[in-house]
Protein backbone atom coordinates (compact mmCIF):
# COMPACT_ATOMS: atom_id res chain seq x y z
CA UNK A 1 0.00 0.00 0.00
CA UNK A 2 2.83 2.27 0.91
CA UNK A 3 4.48 1.75 -2.48
CA UNK A 4 1.22 2.59 -4.32
CA UNK A 5 0.70 5.68 -2.20
CA UNK A 6 4.22 6.80 -2.95
CA UNK A 7 3.62 6.48 -6.71
CA UNK A 8 0.64 8.83 -6.51
CA UNK A 9 3.12 11.55 -5.86
CA UNK A 10 5.23 10.70 -8.88
CA UNK A 11 5.55 13.69 -11.23
CA UNK A 12 4.28 11.62 -14.22
CA UNK A 13 1.07 10.62 -12.44
CA UNK A 14 -1.14 13.39 -13.97
CA UNK A 15 0.11 12.49 -17.46
CA UNK A 16 -0.68 8.80 -16.98
CA UNK A 17 -4.12 9.61 -15.58
CA UNK A 18 -4.97 11.94 -18.45
CA UNK A 19 -3.84 9.29 -20.96
CA UNK A 20 -5.97 6.64 -19.21
CA UNK A 21 -8.98 8.97 -19.23
CA UNK A 22 -8.55 9.69 -22.94
CA UNK A 23 -8.34 5.99 -23.77
CA UNK A 24 -11.46 5.35 -21.69
CA UNK A 25 -13.45 8.15 -23.35
CA UNK A 26 -12.31 7.07 -26.80
CA UNK A 27 -13.21 3.45 -26.05
CA UNK A 28 -16.66 4.37 -24.75
CA UNK A 29 -17.26 6.61 -27.76
CA UNK A 30 -16.17 3.91 -30.18
CA UNK A 31 -18.46 1.44 -28.44
CA UNK A 32 -21.57 3.68 -28.56
CA UNK A 33 -21.19 5.73 -31.72
CA UNK A 34 -22.77 4.17 -34.79
CA UNK A 35 -20.50 4.38 -37.79
CA UNK A 36 -21.74 6.98 -40.27
CA UNK A 37 -20.21 5.38 -43.33
CA UNK A 38 -18.39 2.18 -44.11
CA UNK A 39 -15.94 4.21 -46.17
CA UNK A 40 -13.98 4.54 -42.93
CA UNK A 41 -13.31 0.83 -42.80
CA UNK A 42 -13.19 0.11 -46.50
CA UNK A 43 -9.77 0.16 -48.04
CA UNK A 44 -8.88 2.34 -50.99
CA UNK A 45 -8.49 -0.83 -53.02
CA UNK A 46 -12.14 -1.76 -52.31
CA UNK A 47 -13.21 1.66 -53.53
CA UNK A 48 -11.12 1.31 -56.68
CA UNK A 49 -12.53 -2.15 -57.42
CA UNK A 50 -16.00 -0.86 -56.63
CA UNK A 51 -15.59 1.97 -59.09
CA UNK A 52 -14.63 -0.48 -61.85
CA UNK A 53 -17.69 -2.61 -61.08
CA UNK A 54 -19.83 0.52 -61.03
CA UNK A 55 -18.62 1.69 -64.43
CA UNK A 56 -19.22 -1.77 -65.89
CA UNK A 57 -22.63 -2.51 -64.35
CA UNK A 58 -24.36 0.63 -63.09
CA UNK A 59 -23.06 3.66 -64.97
CA UNK A 60 -25.25 3.03 -68.03
CA UNK A 61 -28.28 4.25 -66.10
CA UNK A 62 -26.91 6.04 -63.03
CA UNK A 63 -24.20 7.94 -64.93
CA UNK A 64 -20.41 7.64 -64.79
CA UNK A 65 -20.27 9.79 -61.68
CA UNK A 66 -23.46 8.29 -60.16
CA UNK A 67 -25.16 11.62 -60.74
CA UNK A 68 -28.42 10.07 -62.05
CA UNK A 69 -30.88 11.56 -64.54
CA UNK A 70 -34.41 12.89 -64.40
CA UNK A 71 -35.77 9.32 -64.25
CA UNK A 72 -32.85 7.52 -62.55
CA UNK A 73 -31.91 8.47 -58.99
CA UNK A 74 -28.52 9.92 -58.15
CA UNK A 75 -26.50 7.61 -55.90
CA UNK A 76 -24.48 10.34 -54.24
CA UNK A 77 -25.24 10.19 -50.54
CA UNK A 78 -27.44 7.08 -50.60
CA UNK A 79 -24.82 5.29 -48.52
CA UNK A 80 -23.55 1.73 -48.30
CA UNK A 81 -26.84 0.50 -46.81
CA UNK A 82 -28.79 1.31 -49.98
CA UNK A 83 -26.22 -0.49 -52.18
CA UNK A 84 -26.10 -3.52 -49.91
CA UNK A 85 -29.91 -3.77 -50.03
CA UNK A 86 -30.42 -3.13 -53.76
CA UNK A 87 -27.51 -5.26 -55.00
CA UNK A 88 -27.66 -7.83 -52.20
CA UNK A 89 -31.31 -8.68 -52.92
CA UNK A 90 -30.67 -8.74 -56.69
CA UNK A 91 -32.92 -5.74 -57.39
CA UNK A 92 -29.96 -3.93 -58.92
CA UNK A 93 -28.59 -4.12 -61.55
CA UNK A 94 -32.08 -4.09 -63.06
CA UNK A 95 -32.78 -6.66 -65.75
CA UNK A 96 -35.66 -4.83 -67.38
CA UNK A 97 -37.84 -1.85 -66.74
CA UNK A 98 -41.26 -2.38 -65.19
CA UNK A 99 -43.52 -1.05 -62.47
CA UNK A 100 -40.74 -1.77 -60.00
CA UNK A 101 -37.37 -3.55 -59.76
CA UNK A 102 -37.91 -7.16 -58.78
CA UNK A 103 -35.85 -9.13 -56.29
CA UNK A 104 -33.93 -11.89 -58.04
CA UNK A 105 -30.82 -14.02 -57.40
CA UNK A 106 -28.05 -11.48 -56.82
CA UNK A 107 -25.76 -10.83 -59.76
CA UNK A 108 -22.83 -9.72 -57.59
CA UNK A 109 -21.17 -11.91 -54.98
CA UNK A 110 -20.68 -10.65 -51.43
CA UNK A 111 -17.22 -9.28 -52.08
CA UNK A 112 -18.33 -7.35 -55.18
CA UNK A 113 -21.37 -6.01 -53.30
CA UNK A 114 -19.09 -4.78 -50.52
CA UNK A 115 -16.76 -3.14 -53.04
CA UNK A 116 -19.66 -1.39 -54.80
CA UNK A 117 -21.01 -0.28 -51.41
CA UNK A 118 -17.58 1.08 -50.47
CA UNK A 119 -17.40 3.04 -53.72
CA UNK A 120 -20.89 4.56 -53.43
CA UNK A 121 -20.32 5.36 -49.75
CA UNK A 122 -17.14 7.22 -50.76
CA UNK A 123 -19.19 9.56 -52.98
CA UNK A 124 -21.00 11.18 -50.08
CA UNK A 125 -22.02 10.43 -46.49
CA UNK A 126 -25.03 8.14 -46.14
CA UNK A 127 -26.41 5.36 -43.97
CA UNK A 128 -23.94 2.52 -43.35
CA UNK A 129 -24.59 -1.20 -43.34
CA UNK A 130 -25.90 -1.95 -39.81
CA UNK A 131 -23.77 -3.92 -37.37
CA UNK A 132 -24.78 -7.52 -36.63
CA UNK A 133 -25.91 -6.52 -33.15
CA UNK A 134 -28.27 -3.85 -34.50
CA UNK A 135 -30.26 -6.42 -36.47
CA UNK A 136 -30.18 -9.38 -34.07
CA UNK A 137 -33.82 -10.52 -33.63
CA UNK A 138 -32.89 -12.13 -30.31
CA UNK A 139 -32.21 -8.69 -28.81
CA UNK A 140 -35.48 -7.11 -30.07
CA UNK A 141 -38.87 -6.94 -28.36
CA UNK A 142 -41.34 -8.68 -30.69
CA UNK A 143 -44.40 -7.28 -28.86
CA UNK A 144 -43.31 -3.67 -29.32
CA UNK A 145 -42.25 -4.61 -32.85
CA UNK A 146 -45.80 -5.82 -33.54
CA UNK A 147 -47.27 -2.47 -32.42
CA UNK A 148 -44.78 -0.57 -34.59
CA UNK A 149 -45.33 -2.91 -37.52
CA UNK A 150 -49.12 -2.46 -37.37
CA UNK A 151 -48.73 1.32 -37.43
CA UNK A 152 -45.91 1.74 -39.92
CA UNK A 153 -45.65 -1.33 -42.13
CA UNK A 154 -48.78 -3.51 -42.09
CA UNK A 155 -50.82 -1.26 -44.40
CA UNK A 156 -48.62 -2.24 -47.35
CA UNK A 157 -46.76 -5.37 -46.24
CA UNK A 158 -49.78 -7.13 -44.58
CA UNK A 159 -50.16 -7.85 -40.86
CA UNK A 160 -47.56 -10.63 -40.89
CA UNK A 161 -45.38 -9.31 -43.72
CA UNK A 162 -46.89 -11.41 -46.52
CA UNK A 163 -46.89 -8.38 -48.85
CA UNK A 164 -49.68 -6.77 -50.84
CA UNK A 165 -50.70 -4.81 -53.92
CA UNK A 166 -50.06 -1.12 -54.55
CA UNK A 167 -51.25 1.03 -57.44
CA UNK A 168 -50.50 0.53 -61.16
CA UNK A 169 -48.72 -2.82 -61.00
CA UNK A 170 -46.50 -1.98 -58.06
CA UNK A 171 -46.53 -4.13 -54.98
CA UNK A 172 -45.12 -4.37 -51.47
CA UNK A 173 -43.06 -7.58 -51.40
CA UNK A 174 -43.33 -10.50 -49.00
CA UNK A 175 -40.71 -9.73 -46.34
CA UNK A 176 -40.92 -12.85 -44.20
CA UNK A 177 -37.79 -14.38 -45.73
CA UNK A 178 -35.81 -11.15 -46.04
CA UNK A 179 -32.61 -11.17 -43.99
CA UNK A 180 -32.54 -8.93 -40.88
CA UNK A 181 -29.78 -6.77 -42.38
CA UNK A 182 -31.78 -6.18 -45.56
CA UNK A 183 -34.90 -5.39 -43.49
CA UNK A 184 -32.98 -2.78 -41.54
CA UNK A 185 -31.48 -1.26 -44.69
CA UNK A 186 -34.87 -1.12 -46.41
CA UNK A 187 -36.39 0.78 -43.48
CA UNK A 188 -33.44 3.14 -43.32
CA UNK A 189 -33.11 3.89 -47.03
CA UNK A 190 -36.66 3.51 -48.39
CA UNK A 191 -36.02 1.62 -51.63
CA UNK A 192 -38.20 2.52 -54.64
CA UNK A 193 -41.70 3.48 -53.51
CA UNK A 194 -41.17 2.54 -49.89
CA UNK A 195 -40.93 5.62 -47.66
CA UNK A 196 -37.85 6.28 -45.53
CA UNK A 197 -37.92 5.42 -41.82
CA UNK A 198 -34.70 7.07 -40.67
CA UNK A 199 -33.09 6.54 -37.28
CA UNK A 200 -34.76 9.64 -35.84
CA UNK A 201 -38.34 8.83 -36.77
CA UNK A 202 -37.91 5.09 -36.13
CA UNK A 203 -35.04 4.53 -33.71
CA UNK A 204 -32.50 1.70 -34.22
CA UNK A 205 -34.03 -0.10 -31.22
CA UNK A 206 -37.50 0.17 -32.78
CA UNK A 207 -36.14 -1.18 -36.07
CA UNK A 208 -34.68 -4.14 -34.19
CA UNK A 209 -38.05 -4.72 -32.49
CA UNK A 210 -39.70 -4.84 -35.92
CA UNK A 211 -37.06 -7.32 -37.11
CA UNK A 212 -37.81 -9.44 -34.02
CA UNK A 213 -41.51 -9.38 -34.92
CA UNK A 214 -40.82 -10.51 -38.51
CA UNK A 215 -38.54 -13.23 -37.16
CA UNK A 216 -41.32 -14.33 -34.80
CA UNK A 217 -43.54 -15.01 -37.82
CA UNK A 218 -41.23 -17.91 -38.71
CA UNK A 219 -42.86 -19.86 -35.88
CA UNK A 220 -46.00 -19.95 -38.01
CA UNK A 221 -49.61 -19.49 -37.01
CA UNK A 222 -51.21 -20.97 -33.91
CA UNK A 223 -54.27 -21.61 -36.03
CA UNK A 224 -52.57 -24.12 -38.34
CA UNK A 225 -52.38 -23.67 -42.11
CA UNK A 226 -52.18 -19.94 -42.79
CA UNK A 227 -53.22 -20.07 -46.50
CA UNK A 228 -50.50 -17.54 -47.27
CA UNK A 229 -51.75 -15.18 -44.52
CA UNK A 230 -53.46 -13.18 -47.27
CA UNK A 231 -56.58 -12.55 -45.23
CA UNK A 232 -60.26 -12.85 -46.12
CA UNK A 233 -59.84 -13.48 -49.86
CA UNK A 234 -57.83 -16.69 -49.76
CA UNK A 235 -59.65 -17.86 -46.64
CA UNK A 236 -63.01 -17.06 -48.24
CA UNK A 237 -62.11 -18.97 -51.41
CA UNK A 238 -61.09 -21.93 -49.29
CA UNK A 239 -64.33 -21.92 -47.32
CA UNK A 240 -66.54 -21.41 -50.38
CA UNK A 241 -64.83 -23.89 -52.69
CA UNK A 242 -63.55 -26.61 -50.37
CA UNK A 243 -65.84 -26.22 -47.36
CA UNK A 244 -69.08 -25.73 -49.29
CA UNK A 245 -67.99 -28.40 -51.79
CA UNK A 246 -67.64 -30.95 -49.01
CA UNK A 247 -71.05 -29.98 -47.57
CA UNK A 248 -72.74 -30.33 -50.95
CA UNK A 249 -70.99 -33.67 -51.48
CA UNK A 250 -72.22 -34.88 -48.08
CA UNK A 251 -75.76 -33.73 -48.87
CA UNK A 252 -75.73 -35.61 -52.19
CA UNK A 253 -74.41 -38.75 -50.51
CA UNK A 254 -77.06 -38.61 -47.75
CA UNK A 255 -79.83 -38.18 -50.33
CA UNK A 256 -78.59 -40.88 -52.72
CA UNK A 257 -80.10 -44.34 -52.69
CA UNK A 258 -77.93 -47.11 -51.42
CA UNK A 259 -77.32 -50.08 -53.71
CA UNK B 1 -96.08 -52.43 -46.60
CA UNK B 2 -96.63 -52.75 -50.32
CA UNK B 3 -95.97 -50.33 -53.15
CA UNK B 4 -99.08 -48.34 -53.88
CA UNK B 5 -100.42 -45.82 -56.33
CA UNK B 6 -100.92 -42.29 -55.09
CA UNK B 7 -104.43 -41.11 -55.91
CA UNK B 8 -104.67 -37.72 -57.53
CA UNK B 9 -107.38 -35.12 -57.13
CA UNK B 10 -109.94 -34.88 -59.89
CA UNK B 11 -108.97 -31.37 -61.01
CA UNK B 12 -105.42 -32.26 -61.99
CA UNK B 13 -106.45 -35.57 -63.55
CA UNK B 14 -107.12 -33.92 -66.88
CA UNK B 15 -103.72 -32.33 -67.13
CA UNK B 16 -101.33 -35.19 -66.38
CA UNK B 17 -101.30 -38.78 -65.42
CA UNK B 18 -99.73 -39.68 -62.11
CA UNK B 19 -96.68 -41.79 -62.97
CA UNK B 20 -96.74 -43.43 -59.53
CA UNK B 21 -93.64 -44.57 -57.70
CA UNK B 22 -90.85 -46.32 -59.62
CA UNK B 23 -90.59 -50.05 -58.99
CA UNK B 24 -88.79 -50.87 -55.76
CA UNK B 25 -85.22 -52.07 -56.20
CA UNK B 26 -83.77 -54.24 -53.53
CA UNK B 27 -80.34 -53.49 -52.12
CA UNK B 28 -77.59 -56.07 -52.02
CA UNK B 29 -78.03 -56.31 -48.28
CA UNK B 30 -81.73 -57.18 -48.67
CA UNK B 31 -81.01 -60.28 -50.73
CA UNK B 32 -77.54 -61.31 -49.61
CA UNK B 33 -77.09 -61.83 -45.86
CA UNK B 34 -73.32 -61.58 -46.27
CA UNK B 35 -73.64 -58.08 -47.74
CA UNK B 36 -75.89 -57.11 -44.85
CA UNK B 37 -73.32 -58.48 -42.41
CA UNK B 38 -70.62 -56.48 -44.20
CA UNK B 39 -72.67 -53.27 -43.92
CA UNK B 40 -73.23 -53.97 -40.24
CA UNK B 41 -69.49 -54.33 -39.73
CA UNK B 42 -68.90 -51.03 -41.53
CA UNK B 43 -71.35 -49.27 -39.24
CA UNK B 44 -69.70 -50.85 -36.21
CA UNK B 45 -66.26 -49.71 -37.44
CA UNK B 46 -67.55 -46.14 -37.84
CA UNK B 47 -68.91 -46.17 -34.29
CA UNK B 48 -65.58 -47.56 -33.05
CA UNK B 49 -63.79 -44.72 -34.85
CA UNK B 50 -66.00 -42.31 -32.92
CA UNK B 51 -65.20 -44.05 -29.64
CA UNK B 52 -61.48 -43.88 -30.41
CA UNK B 53 -61.88 -40.20 -31.30
CA UNK B 54 -63.60 -39.42 -28.01
CA UNK B 55 -60.96 -41.23 -25.98
CA UNK B 56 -58.30 -39.52 -28.11
CA UNK B 57 -59.75 -36.08 -27.47
CA UNK B 58 -59.69 -36.69 -23.72
CA UNK B 59 -56.09 -37.88 -24.00
CA UNK B 60 -55.24 -34.85 -26.15
CA UNK B 61 -56.77 -32.52 -23.57
CA UNK B 62 -54.66 -33.97 -20.78
CA UNK B 63 -51.46 -34.81 -22.69
CA UNK B 64 -51.00 -32.14 -25.38
CA UNK B 65 -50.95 -29.06 -23.17
CA UNK B 66 -50.05 -25.71 -24.81
CA UNK B 67 -47.17 -24.12 -22.90
CA UNK B 68 -47.36 -20.69 -24.52
CA UNK B 69 -45.29 -20.90 -27.69
CA UNK B 70 -46.90 -20.92 -31.11
CA UNK B 71 -45.96 -24.48 -32.07
CA UNK B 72 -47.41 -26.00 -28.90
CA UNK B 73 -50.68 -24.06 -29.24
CA UNK B 74 -50.90 -25.25 -32.83
CA UNK B 75 -50.24 -28.88 -31.83
CA UNK B 76 -52.83 -28.72 -29.06
CA UNK B 77 -55.44 -27.25 -31.43
CA UNK B 78 -54.61 -29.86 -34.05
CA UNK B 79 -54.83 -32.80 -31.62
CA UNK B 80 -58.14 -31.59 -30.15
CA UNK B 81 -59.56 -30.75 -33.57
CA UNK B 82 -58.70 -34.06 -35.24
CA UNK B 83 -59.96 -36.20 -32.37
CA UNK B 84 -63.16 -34.17 -32.00
CA UNK B 85 -63.68 -34.50 -35.76
CA UNK B 86 -63.31 -38.29 -35.57
CA UNK B 87 -65.60 -38.46 -32.55
CA UNK B 88 -68.54 -36.59 -34.12
CA UNK B 89 -67.96 -37.61 -37.74
CA UNK B 90 -67.89 -41.31 -36.72
CA UNK B 91 -71.35 -41.07 -35.17
CA UNK B 92 -72.72 -39.06 -38.08
CA UNK B 93 -71.38 -41.32 -40.83
CA UNK B 94 -72.37 -44.45 -38.94
CA UNK B 95 -75.95 -43.22 -38.46
CA UNK B 96 -76.34 -42.37 -42.14
CA UNK B 97 -74.71 -45.59 -43.34
CA UNK B 98 -76.89 -47.60 -40.96
CA UNK B 99 -80.05 -45.89 -42.20
CA UNK B 100 -79.10 -46.30 -45.85
CA UNK B 101 -77.92 -49.90 -45.86
CA UNK B 102 -79.67 -51.71 -43.01
CA UNK B 103 -82.90 -49.93 -42.09
CA UNK B 104 -86.04 -50.54 -44.16
CA UNK B 105 -85.89 -48.75 -47.50
CA UNK B 106 -89.46 -49.29 -48.71
CA UNK B 107 -91.09 -46.24 -50.25
CA UNK B 108 -93.91 -44.84 -48.18
CA UNK B 109 -96.59 -42.40 -49.36
CA UNK B 110 -98.25 -40.22 -46.76
CA UNK B 111 -101.69 -38.89 -47.61
CA UNK B 112 -102.07 -35.17 -47.11
CA UNK B 113 -105.33 -33.81 -45.82
CA UNK B 114 -106.63 -30.26 -46.28
CA UNK B 115 -105.30 -27.99 -43.54
CA UNK B 116 -108.44 -25.89 -43.12
CA UNK B 117 -111.25 -26.95 -40.76
CA UNK B 118 -114.68 -27.49 -42.25
CA UNK B 119 -117.14 -24.60 -42.58
CA UNK B 120 -119.22 -25.61 -39.59
CA UNK B 121 -116.26 -25.65 -37.16
CA UNK B 122 -115.06 -22.30 -38.47
CA UNK B 123 -118.45 -20.67 -38.05
CA UNK B 124 -118.69 -22.01 -34.49
CA UNK B 125 -115.23 -20.65 -33.59
CA UNK B 126 -116.06 -17.23 -35.01
CA UNK B 127 -119.30 -17.19 -33.08
CA UNK B 128 -117.47 -17.96 -29.84
CA UNK B 129 -115.04 -15.05 -30.42
CA UNK B 130 -117.92 -12.66 -31.10
CA UNK B 131 -119.71 -13.86 -27.98
CA UNK B 132 -116.56 -13.19 -25.96
CA UNK B 133 -116.16 -9.66 -27.33
CA UNK B 134 -119.81 -8.91 -26.61
CA UNK B 135 -119.48 -10.37 -23.11
CA UNK B 136 -116.47 -8.10 -22.31
CA UNK B 137 -118.45 -4.99 -23.34
CA UNK B 138 -115.38 -3.59 -25.01
CA UNK B 139 -117.31 -1.86 -27.75
CA UNK B 140 -119.40 0.04 -25.22
CA UNK B 141 -116.80 0.80 -22.54
CA UNK B 142 -114.51 3.13 -24.55
CA UNK B 143 -112.33 4.17 -21.60
CA UNK B 144 -111.55 0.55 -20.90
CA UNK B 145 -110.75 0.04 -24.56
CA UNK B 146 -108.44 3.06 -24.57
CA UNK B 147 -106.62 1.99 -21.43
CA UNK B 148 -105.99 -1.56 -22.60
CA UNK B 149 -104.68 -0.37 -25.96
CA UNK B 150 -102.43 2.21 -24.25
CA UNK B 151 -101.08 -0.26 -21.69
CA UNK B 152 -100.28 -2.92 -24.26
CA UNK B 153 -98.94 -0.33 -26.71
CA UNK B 154 -96.61 1.28 -24.15
CA UNK B 155 -95.13 -1.94 -22.83
CA UNK B 156 -92.56 -2.43 -25.68
CA UNK B 157 -90.89 0.83 -24.59
CA UNK B 158 -89.42 -1.01 -21.58
CA UNK B 159 -87.38 -3.04 -24.03
CA UNK B 160 -86.91 -0.57 -26.87
CA UNK B 161 -85.63 2.43 -24.89
CA UNK B 162 -82.77 0.66 -23.03
CA UNK B 163 -81.91 -1.22 -26.20
CA UNK B 164 -81.62 1.88 -28.37
CA UNK B 165 -79.92 3.77 -25.54
CA UNK B 166 -77.15 1.21 -25.13
CA UNK B 167 -76.70 0.69 -28.86
CA UNK B 168 -76.26 4.40 -29.59
CA UNK B 169 -74.25 5.38 -26.55
CA UNK B 170 -73.40 8.88 -27.58
CA UNK B 171 -75.61 10.88 -29.92
CA UNK B 172 -73.58 14.07 -29.90
CA UNK B 173 -72.72 14.47 -33.60
CA UNK B 174 -70.88 17.74 -33.01
CA UNK B 175 -67.96 15.71 -31.61
CA UNK B 176 -67.13 14.69 -35.17
CA UNK B 177 -66.20 18.27 -35.94
CA UNK B 178 -63.36 18.49 -33.43
CA UNK B 179 -60.27 16.42 -32.83
CA UNK B 180 -57.54 16.60 -30.18
CA UNK B 181 -55.49 18.91 -32.42
CA UNK B 182 -55.20 22.50 -31.27
CA UNK B 183 -52.80 25.40 -31.65
CA UNK B 184 -49.32 24.49 -30.44
CA UNK B 185 -49.97 20.78 -29.84
CA UNK B 186 -46.91 18.74 -30.76
CA UNK B 187 -46.92 16.01 -33.37
CA UNK B 188 -45.69 12.74 -31.80
CA UNK B 189 -44.94 9.30 -33.21
CA UNK B 190 -47.52 6.53 -33.07
CA UNK B 191 -47.39 4.46 -30.86
CA UNK B 192 -44.32 5.63 -28.86
CA UNK B 193 -45.53 9.24 -28.39
CA UNK B 194 -42.11 10.78 -29.14
CA UNK B 195 -42.25 14.41 -30.38
CA UNK B 196 -40.93 14.84 -33.92
CA UNK B 197 -38.39 17.50 -34.89
CA UNK B 198 -38.75 19.00 -38.35
CA UNK B 199 -35.06 18.27 -38.95
CA UNK B 200 -35.61 14.55 -38.22
CA UNK B 201 -38.01 14.14 -41.11
CA UNK B 202 -35.81 13.58 -44.15
CA UNK B 203 -37.07 13.77 -47.73
CA UNK B 204 -39.01 10.64 -48.61
CA UNK B 205 -39.83 9.96 -44.96
CA UNK B 206 -43.26 9.15 -43.67
CA UNK B 207 -44.16 9.30 -39.98
CA UNK B 208 -47.42 8.05 -38.47
CA UNK B 209 -48.52 10.75 -36.05
CA UNK B 210 -50.72 11.07 -32.97
CA UNK B 211 -51.29 14.27 -30.96
CA UNK B 212 -49.06 14.72 -27.92
CA UNK B 213 -50.70 13.20 -24.86
CA UNK B 214 -49.47 11.97 -21.50
CA UNK B 215 -49.10 8.28 -20.78
CA UNK B 216 -52.12 8.65 -18.48
CA UNK B 217 -54.30 10.19 -21.18
CA UNK B 218 -53.25 7.53 -23.64
CA UNK B 219 -54.31 4.73 -21.32
CA UNK B 220 -57.65 6.44 -20.60
CA UNK B 221 -61.04 5.27 -21.77
CA UNK B 222 -61.71 7.94 -24.39
CA UNK B 223 -58.23 7.87 -25.96
CA UNK B 224 -59.03 5.21 -28.53
CA UNK B 225 -61.96 7.16 -29.99
CA UNK B 226 -60.05 10.45 -29.88
CA UNK B 227 -57.03 8.84 -31.51
CA UNK B 228 -59.23 7.34 -34.21
CA UNK B 229 -60.24 10.86 -35.25
CA UNK B 230 -56.86 12.55 -34.81
CA UNK B 231 -54.41 10.19 -36.57
CA UNK B 232 -52.25 11.97 -39.12
CA UNK B 233 -49.68 10.99 -41.70
CA UNK B 234 -46.62 13.20 -41.98
CA UNK B 235 -44.73 13.19 -45.26
CA UNK B 236 -41.71 15.10 -46.45
CA UNK B 237 -40.97 15.60 -50.11
CA UNK B 238 -38.79 17.86 -52.19
CA UNK B 239 -40.51 21.29 -51.89
CA UNK B 240 -40.20 21.53 -55.70
CA UNK B 241 -42.64 18.60 -56.00
CA UNK B 242 -45.21 20.20 -53.72
CA UNK B 243 -48.15 22.03 -55.29
CA UNK B 244 -50.00 24.21 -52.81
CA UNK B 245 -53.07 26.38 -53.20
CA UNK B 246 -52.72 30.05 -52.25
CA UNK B 247 -54.74 29.78 -49.04
CA UNK B 248 -52.68 26.82 -47.82
CA UNK B 249 -49.19 28.19 -48.51
CA UNK B 250 -48.49 28.52 -44.80
CA UNK B 251 -49.77 25.07 -43.83
CA UNK B 252 -46.62 23.11 -44.65
CA UNK B 253 -43.02 23.40 -43.48
CA UNK B 254 -40.07 22.91 -45.86
CA UNK B 255 -41.89 20.25 -47.87
CA UNK B 256 -43.38 18.59 -44.78
CA UNK B 257 -47.15 18.14 -45.05
CA UNK B 258 -49.58 16.49 -42.64
CA UNK B 259 -52.89 14.95 -43.67
CA UNK B 260 -55.65 13.17 -41.80
CA UNK B 261 -55.33 9.40 -42.19
CA UNK B 262 -59.09 8.80 -42.19
CA UNK B 263 -60.47 8.16 -45.69
CA UNK B 264 -63.21 10.55 -46.75
CA UNK B 265 -65.08 7.65 -48.34
CA UNK B 266 -65.99 5.36 -45.44
CA UNK B 267 -63.25 6.09 -42.93
CA UNK B 268 -60.61 3.39 -43.41
CA UNK B 269 -57.05 4.38 -42.43
CA UNK B 270 -55.36 5.63 -45.61
CA UNK B 271 -51.65 5.02 -45.22
CA UNK B 272 -50.20 3.13 -48.18
CA UNK B 273 -47.82 5.89 -49.21
CA UNK B 274 -45.79 5.59 -52.41
CA UNK B 275 -42.67 7.67 -52.02
CA UNK B 276 -41.98 8.22 -55.73
CA UNK B 277 -45.51 9.06 -56.91
CA UNK B 278 -46.56 10.81 -53.66
CA UNK B 279 -49.80 8.85 -53.90
CA UNK B 280 -51.46 7.49 -50.81
CA UNK B 281 -53.77 4.59 -51.27
CA UNK B 282 -56.75 3.42 -49.22
CA UNK B 283 -56.65 -0.35 -48.68
CA UNK B 284 -60.44 -0.74 -48.50
CA UNK B 285 -61.68 0.60 -51.84
CA UNK B 286 -58.51 1.80 -53.57
CA UNK B 287 -59.23 5.52 -53.30
CA UNK B 288 -55.97 7.24 -54.19
CA UNK B 289 -54.97 10.69 -52.98
CA UNK B 290 -52.12 12.84 -54.31
CA UNK B 291 -50.28 14.13 -51.25
CA UNK B 292 -48.17 16.48 -53.37
CA UNK B 293 -51.31 18.24 -54.58
CA UNK B 294 -53.56 18.93 -51.60
CA UNK B 295 -54.38 15.19 -51.21
CA UNK B 296 -56.88 15.50 -54.06
CA UNK B 297 -58.61 12.31 -55.16
CA UNK B 298 -56.92 10.83 -58.24
CA UNK B 299 -58.72 7.49 -58.23
CA UNK B 300 -61.47 5.60 -56.46
CA UNK B 301 -64.79 6.23 -54.77
CA UNK B 302 -63.73 8.99 -52.34
CA UNK B 303 -65.29 12.35 -53.20
CA UNK B 304 -63.28 14.81 -51.11
CA UNK B 305 -59.54 15.36 -50.47
CA UNK B 306 -58.12 14.28 -47.12
CA UNK B 307 -58.31 17.14 -44.57
CA UNK B 308 -54.93 18.84 -44.09
CA UNK B 309 -53.48 19.60 -40.68
CA UNK B 310 -51.76 23.01 -40.73
CA UNK B 311 -48.33 22.62 -39.13
CA UNK B 312 -45.55 24.89 -37.90
CA UNK B 313 -42.35 24.55 -35.87
CA UNK B 314 -42.04 25.68 -32.24
CA UNK B 315 -38.95 27.41 -30.87
CA UNK B 316 -37.36 24.06 -29.93
CA UNK B 317 -37.63 22.79 -33.49
CA UNK B 318 -40.50 20.39 -32.87
CA UNK B 319 -43.43 20.16 -35.26
CA UNK B 320 -46.69 21.54 -33.83
CA UNK B 321 -50.23 21.96 -35.13
CA UNK B 322 -51.33 25.48 -36.02
CA UNK B 323 -54.93 24.61 -35.33
CA UNK B 324 -57.48 21.81 -35.53
CA UNK B 325 -58.49 20.54 -38.97
CA UNK B 326 -60.60 23.15 -40.76
CA UNK B 327 -63.26 20.56 -41.62
CA UNK B 328 -64.57 17.36 -40.00
CA UNK B 329 -62.33 14.36 -40.75
CA UNK B 330 -63.57 11.13 -42.26
CA UNK B 331 -66.64 10.23 -44.28
CA UNK B 332 -69.62 12.47 -44.94
CA UNK B 333 -72.63 12.59 -42.61
CA UNK B 334 -75.87 14.57 -42.66
CA UNK B 335 -74.89 17.38 -40.34
CA UNK B 336 -71.34 17.71 -41.71
CA UNK B 337 -71.67 21.14 -43.29
CA UNK B 338 -74.17 22.60 -40.82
Amino acid sequence: MKALAARRHHRLTPVVLVLLALVAIGGVYAAFATPSATADTATNQDIEEGKKLFIANCATCHGVNAEGTSTVPSLIGVGAAAVDFQVGTGRMPMQMTGPQAEAKPPQMNEEQTAQLAAYVASLGPGPAIPAAEAVDPELGDAANGAALFRTNCAMCHNAVGAGGALSEGKWAPDIRDTTPTHLYEAMQTGPQNMPVFNDDTLTPEEKRDIIAYIDYQKEGSAGGISLGSLGPVSEGVWVWVVGMGLLIGAAVWIGAKSS
Amino acid sequence: MSDREVTTTSSSEDRFVDPGLPPHKSRMGDTDPRAAKRSEMQVVILFVISIVGTIGSLLAYFLVVPDGDVASVRNANLALGVTLFLSLMGIGLAAIHWAKTLMSDHEVAEERHPMASDAETRAAALGKLQDGAKDSNIARRTVLKGSVVTAVGLFPLTIAVPLIGSVGGDWDVSKFKHTLWEKGKRLTTDPAGRPVKASDVTIGSVVQIIPEASEEERSGHSWITEKAKAVVMLVRMDPADLKESEDRKGWSYNGIVAYSKICTHVGCPVALYEQQTHHVLCPCHQSTFDVSDGAKVVFGPAKRPLPQLPIAVDNEGYLVAQDDFNEPVGPSYWERLK
